[in-house]
C-alpha cells in the first residue's frame, strides 16, 4: 500500500488516517481473544493483571486453574466436555447426511419450488435462536425428549443443517454434471456414482459444512438452556452459568482451550476452502 | 403436402413429447425425494412447533371449558344489568364441578387476570359451596350475591363474559403494553407499567446502531483486505475469521474482563489521562457493554459479505475514474461505492437480523438497562412460565425478522449467502 511520490499532502494524511482506522478495527477484533491467555495463567484468584504479571515475574504465573479444570473436585467440566463432544459429533453426522442429500436434490435443475424450499431449509439459521429454542422445546417436551441427549442432538441437527445445505449447494454450483452422466453411461448405479464420483469431488464442501455444524452444536447455548437437564450439561451451559454467577479463572482456562480448538478448526476450514477452490478450478 | 408436422415417435411408439414429459416428471420426483427427508424433519420438529406457538399464544380454551354452562346461558344476557337467575344457577353448577375436580384455584387465577378482586370472592364462594351452605331450592342468585358484595357488582359478571371466546388477543396486546377494557376497547396500561414498549424500542435501537457501527468499522477493513496483495490479506483475514470461529461465550467472557472497572480498557483510559483513577466509568452492565461486545461479535458477518463483493471489483475501474479527472474521493464515491452496495445490503441485513434476536451477550454484559426483548422471552419461558406470553412475543419478533428475511431474499437471495 505504498503511496506514489506525487501524492498530495491531504491524500497522504487521509491514507494514514485510513490505515490507522483499519489497525484499530483489527485490534478491536482480535485483541479480546488475547487477554484471556495471560490471565488464565494467573497465580491469583483475581481477573486483573497483577503487579507480578506486569513485571513478568515467573511466580505470578501458574497452571493452577488448568489443574482445577481437570482435577477440581466439584468441577463439572469433565462431564460437560464429554456431553459436548458426543452431542456435537452426532449432530454433525446427522446434519451432514441430511444436508448433503438435500443439497443434491436442491442443485438439480429439475427441482420444483426451489426458492421456497431453500428458504425453509435455511430458516433455522435466520430465525432468532430464542424463538427456535421455544419452538424446539415445545416439540421435545411433547415428544418426551426434553432433557435427553437425543433431544439435544435433534435440536442441533435442526440448527446445523442450514450450514451444510449452503456450503454443499455452493460446491455443487461449480460441479460438472457430465461426470455423473459419464459414470451412468458406463453402467454405474446412482448410489455407486455418488460414492465414487460425486462425493470425492464435493467432499471439501461437505466437510466444511460439517465443521460449521460441529461448531454450531459445540457452541450452542440458547436452545440447550431450554432442553438440558442436569445430566445433559454441556461446556457452553457451564460457561454460561459460570459467567452469570462469578467469573472464575477456571473459566478462562476453559476459554483458552476453546480458542485453541477454534484455531484448529479455522486452519482446517481454510485448507479445505483452498482445496475446494482448486478442485473446482480443475473442473471448470 | 399436409401442413401438419408429423408427430415424432420414440422407438416404443409413444409420442416423444409425452415421453419427455414423463422423464421430466421422474426427474422432478427424484430431486424432490432427495430433499424430502430434511424437509419433513424440519416441518415436524421445527416449522410445526412454530405454528404451535401461535395457537398457544391465542389460546384461551381453558376457561371456556371450565364454565361451559355459564357461557351458554350468558349468550342471551345483554351485559348491562346483573344477569338472570339462570346464569347464576349455571355458574354455580359449573363451579361445583370445578370444586370437585379441585380446579377452582385455576379459575380464580384466570379470572383475577381479567379483573382484580376475583381471588377473594371465588375463595369465599368456595367455602360456602364446600360447607353446602347454598340451598338449591331457593334463589341461587340471592345467595351468591350475599357471599360477597362484589358478586352484586355487574362489572365482575361482565369480566366473566369477556373470557368466553376460546381465543384471545390479550397476550399480543400485553406485549404492546395494552389491554382490552370493560367496553372491549383497546387501552394503554398506565404509564409506569409500560415496560414492553421500551424493550421493543431498545431492541430495534440496539440492532440498528450495532449495524451502523459494524458497517462503519467493517467497510474500511473489507476494502483493505480486498485491495491488499494476497499474502498480506490472507494473514489479516485470520483476524476476521478467528473471532468468527471462536465460541460466542468466550468472546463475551473476554469483553467482561476487558470492560470491568479494574479492567484493561479502564486501565488504558487512566494511563492516557482520559479519566482519573478513582473515577473509573462503569462500562459493563449497561448499554455501552452491549454495544461494544455485540459490535465485535457481529463484525465478521459484515466484513465477509462486503469482502466477497469488493473482491470482484476490478482495480482498473478506480484507475479509470481517476484518469478521467476524478479526484480519489470522487472516483471512490461515484465508481467504487455504488458497486459495493449489494455487499452493504447483504452485510447490514445479516447483522441486523442476528442482532435483533440476540440473547446471550445482552444477558451477560447488558445489566438491567441493556437487556433486549429476547431476554424478556427467556424470562417468561423459564421464570414466570407464562409460555403463551413468551410465544406471543416470540412470534412478534419473528414477524419482524421474516420481513427482513424476505427483503434479504429479494435483494441478495438466500442461496448467495457466503460463509467464510
Amino acid at each position: 500500500m505504498a503511496l506514489p511520490k506525487y501524492t498530495e499532502t491531504r491524500y497522504r494524511i487521509w491514507h494514514y488516517f485510513y490505515i490507522a482506522i483499519c489497525t484499530f478495527v483489527f485490534v478491536f477484533l482480535i485483541a479480546p481473544l488475547f487477554v484471556i491467555f495471560p490471565l488464565s495463567f494467573n497465580a491469583e484468584e483475581f481477573l486483573v493483571f497483577s503487579e507480578g504479571m506486569k513485571n513478568l515475574d515467573p511466580d505470578a504465573f501458574s497452571l493452577r486453574w488448568y489443574k482445577d479444570m481437570v482435577y477440581g473436585t466439584k468441577n463439572p467440566w469433565g462431564l460437560a466436555a464429554k456431553n459436548s463432544f458426543i452431542i456435537a459429533i452426532f449432530a454433525t453426522l446427522g446434519s451432514v447426511i441430511l444436508g448433503t442429500v438435500a443439497a443434491l436434490g436442491l442443485s438439480s435443475r429439475h427441482m420444483p419450488f426451489k426458492g421456497i424450499i431453500m428458504a425453509t431449509l435455511i430458516s433455522p439459521m435466520i430465525v432468532p435462536l430464542i424463538i427456535s429454542g421455544v419452538a424446539i422445546f415445545f416439540f421435545m417436551a411433547k415428544a418426551g425428549l426434553a432433557a435427553t441427549h437425543t433431544g439435544i442432538v435433534l435440536a442441533h441437527i435442526i440448527l446445523g443443517t442450514p450450514f451444510v445445505v449452503i456450503t454443499v449447494t455452493a460446491t455443487l454450483s461449480g460441479f460438472d454434471h457430465s461426470v455423473t452422466r459419464a459414470a451412468a453411461s458406463l453402467g454405474s448405479n446412482p448410489v455407486n456414482t455418488f460414492m465414487k464420483v460425486t462425493l470425492p469431488l464435493i467432499l471439501p464442501g461437505v466437510i466444511s459444512g460439517g465443521l460449521f455444524a460441529f461448531v454450531t452444536s459445540f457452541d450452542e447455548v440458547v436452545v440447550v438452556l431450554f432442553l438440558a437437564g442436569l445430566e445433559n450439561t454441556t461446556i457452553p451451559i457451564q460457561m454460561w452459568t459460570g459467567l452469570r454467577e462469578q467469573l472464575s479463572p477456571t473459566i478462562l482456562a476453559v476459554a483458552t482451550c476453546l480458542i485453541v480448538l477454534s484455531t484448529l478448526i479455522l486452519i482446517s476450514a481454510e485448507l479445505l476452502r483452498r482445496r475446494s477452490e482448486r478442485l473446482r478450478g480443475i473442473n471448470r | 403436402m399436409s401442413s401438419e408436422t408429423k408427430q415424432i415417435l420414440t422407438t416404443d411408439g409413444i409420442p416423444l413429447e409425452i415421453s419427455l414429459k414423463k422423464a421430466e416428471r421422474k426427474n422432478k420426483i427424484k430431486a424432490f425425494l432427495l430433499v424430502a427427508p430434511l424437509l419433513l424433519f424440519l416441518i415436524i420438529t421445527y416449522i410445526f412447533p412454530i405454528g404451535e406457538m401461535f395457537t398457544r399464544s391465542i389460546d384461551d380454551k381453558m376457561i371456556t371449558n371450565m364454565l361451559p354452562k355459564t357461557f351458554k346461558s350468558m349468550e342471551t344476557w345483554d351485559g348491562k344489568e346483573l344477569p338472570s337467575e339462570e346464569v347464576f344457577a349455571s355458574f354455580l353448577s359449573d363451579f361445583k364441578i370445578l370444586v370437585e375436580k379441585k380446579e377452582h384455584g385455576k379459575l380464580a387465577q384466570r379470572l383475577n387476570k381479567e379483573k382484580n378482586g376475583f381471588n377473594t370472592i371465588t375463595k369465599k364462594l368456595f367455602r360456602q359451596v364446600k360447607r353446602n351452605k347454598i340451598d338449591e331450592t331457593q334463589s341461587i342468585k340471592e345467595q351468591i350475591m350475599k357471599v360477597h358484595k362484589r358478586w352484586r357488582n355487574v362489572e365482575y359478571w361482565q369480566a366473566i363474559k369477556r373470557t368466553a371466546p376460546p381465543y384471545t388477543s390479550a397476550k399480543y396486546l400485553k406485549a404492546m403494553d395494552m389491554y382490552l377494557n370493560e367496553d372491549n376497547k383497546i387501552t394503554q396500561v398506565s404509564e409506569d407499567r409500560r415496560i414492553h414498549r421500551i424493550l421493543w424500542l431498545r431492541t430495534v435501537e440496539v440492532a440498528f446502531f450495532v449495524t451502523v457501527f459494524c458497517f462503519l468499522m467493517g467497510y474500511p477493513i473489507a476494502h483493505l483486505l480486498a485491495t491488499l496483495p494476497m499474502k498480506y490479506s490472507n494473514l489479516l483475514m485470520i483476524c476476521v475469521l478467528l473471532p468468527f470461529w471462536t465460541s460466542l461465550l468466550v468472546r463475551t467472557a473476554s469483553w467482561m474482563i476487558l470492560l470491568q472497572q479494574q479492567g484493561v480498557v479502564n486501565d488504558f483510559f487512566v494511563l492516557i489521562g482520559l479519566v482519573s483513577d478513582d473515577n473509573r466509568p462503569e462500562m459493563m452492565y449497561n448499554k455501552v457493554g452491549t454495544y461494544v461486545a455485540m459490535t465485535q461479535i457481529l463484525l465478521p458477518f459484515m466484513v465477509l459479505p462486503l469482502y466477497s463483493v469488493m473482491k470482484t471489483i476490478s482495480p482498473s475501474l478506480m484507475r479509470a475514474g481517476k484518469s478521467l479527472g476524478g479526484t480519489p474521493f470522487v472516483a471512490f464515491w461515484k465508481v467504487y461505492f455504488p458497486l459495493t452496495i449489494p455487499g452493504i445490503g447483504a452485510g447490514c441485513l445479516l447483522v441486523f437480523i442476528l442482532a435483533i434476536g440476540y440473547y446471550i451477550t445482552p444477558a451477560l454484559v447488558g445489566g438491567a438497562s441493556g437487556t433486549l426483548i429476547s431476554n424478556q422471552i427467556a424470562y417468561h419461558m423459564k421464570t414466570t412460565l407464562d409460555w403463551s406470553f413468551a410465544s406471543a412475543m416470540g412470534l412478534m419478533l419473528l414477524g419482524g425478522v421474516l420481513v427482513i428475511y424476505w427483503l434479504y431474499n429479494k435483494l441478495v437471495g438466500v442461496d448467495n449467502i457466503k460463509l467464510g
